[in-house]
């Protein structure tokens, strides 16, 4: 195999690993988000954790396997977000660190205190990632400050600009929508419902920024500066969230489901059709952009990371897949039922 | 404030306390796994109890291990992405296998374990407790040959790229295949099943003394003190060809941990030296003549390299600087781990032995033993430091030193804020850690087989 062939299979191999990670923990955020809302009573909050309680872990490993793909294949573009985005990792990781600690934490204890405690380390956890993950991912597409010897030359008010907020922001409404619709698909009865009502509103303002962020992509110039246009997908990203509105009205919660999962898709595939070859655009001096040619490892780790991939990405894959077919009857809020 | 300082204070802080929490996941998923096993063949409700009670004390622990482990895996491009250059090529594959092969199994399984009681074939919910075991081991070892790199990077895997001005991989079979990573592994497995069996054998020696479910206790005992001493052997036996293998690759290192100023044939053992107030120059010590040969190759005759001449030999070698590890600290860690490892194989053999002549339930020193926990605890702990200050200046040994390894565009604050925060987070999740680990520890197995312990009726009398 080519070295390029090897260092562009990478760049789509790590961009399926966010796809994956956005997909799927997309929708773990968006049911924190939504937990101290939609949750009144214990048993129902507790049902609602349920509905992801066996998954979340795994879902986030491809946010790990993201980061470990990235370090291996492309050394210099780890290095340079990593230390980069210090601060805003920083705050990520504690929002990861609040969720997960208390997604196991939460009902070790009966005191209606420690419980709404952690119910609410949830959500802000929740929050603060996916307003994180967003901000970094709109600042990856409108570039950062880069000098000649690969370094990040900004600081955390770099990464706050407006742009960058705004693709915090709209990240944050998609997982709630996400979220919503994957409750729809997990609980049952009345909490059914009530999420179905939440699903219409979040997918009101959802739609108004995502369109907002496509303007702004487009007039703020930060739009096909690699060698391929996205062309229609970033079109057709935007009708299948409009589109969710039609389901959601039917109660169709399985196709409203699929809706955003696609439009999360379709916004991944655009963002990295957008930038490629480069994986780190330098406002600096377009020259000394990170691109999948000057940042990647050895043809030889390539070619061993290949066949490593080749092998587990389908095992991983068929296990869990499966899992989430064990897992995939609904859940109820009766006590009698529900795993603590 | 000196960023390196503060890069290695806070990787120091986050390992350590890593660390703290994953040897006892390593051990504790075994005996999990074995409980729930025996109550598949037996359906004897014992086993299930046993499986629930001390996979309850698992599952808090295990969550910690999970969240502090994503930092881990973000620091090294956040507070050392020289390091990630310079090395990335080679570096990165074991992290990224790590994350595909074993994260995932053991993410995945544990979440069934949890949730699949009754919902999911017996078969399949003993075979992922199991899974999720292996699972957890399978990280340890791609970490540990991951960290065996930085140790000792094996001649055959990696050339020099001067263009790129990086390591590059040429072998992966001499990256995997390195004595260093599976030496770390076999001491690091025993390591954990000998602290999960303090943990059991101090948690079983509270409730027998206090006469609460002794059945259960006595079984839990005779188990782990087996395990645990035959783990001890094991840890020692490590410890030992650690010691060889280190004389070999890190000549530095054993010369520090002992304290052997000027080469020695044979070397002798320091039972105790105290140097002066740099920690690098000894002032007066008591020492076995020849025993540190033994320790280092079997023999009692053969030469051990003293710092003094290591330290010459490295200048010329590597150019000026100081090569002598901080030595008050790896001395007195080494110590500390090793004698409590031969304490933690004396008290577990005098348990089987205990055991073997009659009851023990009412035996007098029993009261002692929950405060031996703090026994692999601490040695853990120590062996780490050893390790990785004893590996100083080098981040890569022989290869990059730690000063050239930090990410340099960081600020003073900028690591003052992370490692302040990651201080106040990290004390936070052990308060609740150690609060809920008491807790379910002292209501007992009874009370782990519902929702929370104090939910249940006969202890609070509340419904929820
Ligand atoms: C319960 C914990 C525990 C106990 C009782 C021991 N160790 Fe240990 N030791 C560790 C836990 C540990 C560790 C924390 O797990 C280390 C750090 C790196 C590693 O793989 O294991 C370690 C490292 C370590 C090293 C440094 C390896 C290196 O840097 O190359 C040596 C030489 C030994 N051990 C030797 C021993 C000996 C001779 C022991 C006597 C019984 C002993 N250890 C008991
Ligand atoms: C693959 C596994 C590991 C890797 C890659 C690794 C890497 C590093 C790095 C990059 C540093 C900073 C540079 C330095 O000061 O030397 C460091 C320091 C340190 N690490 Fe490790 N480490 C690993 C495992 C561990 C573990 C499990 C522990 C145990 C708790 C540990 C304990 C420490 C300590 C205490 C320091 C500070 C040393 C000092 O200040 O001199 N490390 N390690
Ligand atoms: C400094 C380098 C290290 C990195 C980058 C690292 C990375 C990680 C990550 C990302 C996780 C979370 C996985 C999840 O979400 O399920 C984790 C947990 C774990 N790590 Fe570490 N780790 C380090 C040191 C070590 C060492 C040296 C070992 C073992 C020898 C180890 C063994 C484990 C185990 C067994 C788990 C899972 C169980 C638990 O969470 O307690 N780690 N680690």
């Amino acid at each position: 195999m080519s070295y390029e062939f090897l260092q562009i299979l990478w760049f789509i191999l790590i961009a399926v690993l966010w796809i994956g990670f956005f997909f799927l923990e997309g929708f773990d955020f968006g049911v924190g988000m939504l937990l101290p809302f939609l949750g009144k009573k214990d048993e129902e909050r507790r049902a609602i954790i349920n509905t992801i309680g066996s998954v979340w872990d795994g879902n986030e490993v491809w946010l790990l396997t993201a980061g470990g793909a990235t370090f291996a294949a492309f050394p210099e573009w780890y290095a340079t977000m990593f230390s980069g985005f210090y601060l805003a990792l920083f705050l990520l990781l504690v929002g990861l660190i609040l969720r997960g600690i208390s997604f196991e934490y939460r009902s070790k204890d009966s005191a209606p205190a420690w419980r709404n405690r952690f119910d609410w380390m949830i959500a802000i956890g929740s929050f603060l990632s996916a307003l994180l993950l967003g901000a970094a991912f709109a600042n990856l597409a409108r570039g950062v400050p880069i000098n000649a010897d690969k370094m990040f030359t900004g600081n955390l008010f770099t990464l706050l600009n407006p742009y960058g907020l705004l693709g915090g922001v709209t990240t944050v409404a998609i997982f709630l929508l996400h979220g919503a619709n994957f409750l729809g698909l997990k609980l049952e009865g009345e909490m059914r419902d009530r999420v179905n009502t939440a699903a219409k509103k979040i997918w009101a303002v959802t739609s108004v920024l995502y369109i907002l962020l496509g303007v702004f992509t487009y007039v703020g110039g930060f739009w096909a500066r690699g060698v391929i246009n996205p062309g229609i997908v970033p079109i057709a990203a935007v009708t299948v969230l409009l589109l969710t509105r039609y389901f959601l009205n039917r109660k169709m919660e399985g196709w409203a489901f699929i809706m955003v999962a696609l439009n999360i898709v379709l916004t991944q595939v655009t963002f990295f059709t957008m930038t490629f070859p480069n994986v780190m655009l330098s406002t600096t001096n377009p020259d000394w952009s990170l691109t999948i040619y000057n940042a990647s490892s050895s043809q030889y780790t390539l070619t061993v990371m290949s066949i490593v991939a080749l092998i587990f990405v389908p095992i991983v894959l068929a296990y869990q897949g499966w899992t989430y077919y064990m897992f995939r009857k609904r859940i109820s809020t009766d006590k009698k039922t529900l795993v603590y | 404030m000196d960023p390196v300082i503060l890069s290695r204070l806070q990787f120091g802080l986050t390992t350590i306390y890593h660390w703290l929490f994953v040897p006892l996941t390593l051990g504790l998923g075994w005996y999990v796994a074995f409980f729930q096993t025996r109550y598949y063949q037996t359906k004897d409700e014992t086993w299930r109890k046993m499986a629930k009670f001390w996979g309850k004390l698992f599952l808090i622990n295990f969550a910690i291990g999970v969240v502090t482990g994503i930092v881990q895996e973000f620091q090294f491009g956040m507070n050392w992405s020289e390091y990630s250059r310079y090395v990335g090529d080679i570096f990165g594959a074991p992290l990224a296998v790590e994350a595909l092969m074993a994260f995932f199994m053991e993410s995945t399984f544990l979440g069934i374990w949890i949730f699949g009681e009754g919902r999911v074939p017996e078969k399949v919910h003993l075979a992922s407790i199991w899974l999720a075991a292996i699972g957890s081991n399978l990280s340890a070892l791609w970490i540990l040959l991951a960290n065996g790199f930085m140790q000792a990077p094996p001649a055959a895997s990696y050339v020099f790229n001067e263009a790129k001005g990086r390591l590059e991989l040429v072998n992966f079979f001499a990256l995997i295949g390195n004595p260093k990573g599976w030496i770390f592994f076999w001491h690091t497995i025993s390591d954990g099943l000998a602290m999960a069996a303090f943990l059991i054998l101090a948690v079983s020696a509270y409730h027998i003394i206090r006469k609460q479910n002794v059945e259960f206790f006595k079984l839990s005992f005779q188990i782990a003190s087996v395990v645990g001493l035959v783990a001890s052997i094991l840890i020692f036996l490590g410890g030992h060809t650690m010691g060889q293998y280190m004389r070999e690759v890190q000549p530095m290192k054993l010369a520090s941990i002992e304290a052997i100023w000027e080469t020695e044939q044979p070397a002798s053992f320091s039972l105790l030296t105290i140097g002066d107030l740099s920690g690098k120059k000894e002032v007066w010590s008591v020492r076995i003549p020849a025993a540190m040969s033994f320790l280092a190759c079997n023999n009692f005759t053969c030469e051990v390299k003293g710092v003094n001449e290591l330290q010459a030999q490295y200048e010329q070698q590597f150019g000026p600087g100081d090569y002598i590890p901080l030595m008050v600290v790896t001395y007195w860690t080494f110590r500390i781990m090793m004698a409590f490892g031969f304490v933690m194989m004396g008290v577990t053999a005098f348990f089987v032995w205990s055991n073997a002549r009659g009851d023990i339930t009412s035996a007098k020193w029993m009261k002692w033993v929950p405060s031996m926990l703090v026994l692999p605890y601490l040695a853990n702990a120590s062996g780490w430091i050893l390790t990785e200050m004893g590996r100083q200046p080098w981040i890569v040994y022989g290869l990059l030193k730690v000063q050239d390894a930090v990410s340099p565009n960081l600020t003073p604050v900028d690591l003052l804020i992370s490692l302040i925060g990651y201080t106040v987070v990290y004390g936070s999740l052990a308060v609740s850690m150690v609060y809920l680990m008491k807790k379910y520890a002292i209501a007992g197995p009874d009370a782990a087989m519902h929702e929370s312990v104090d939910a249940v009726p006969a202890l609070v009398g509340s419904q929820d």
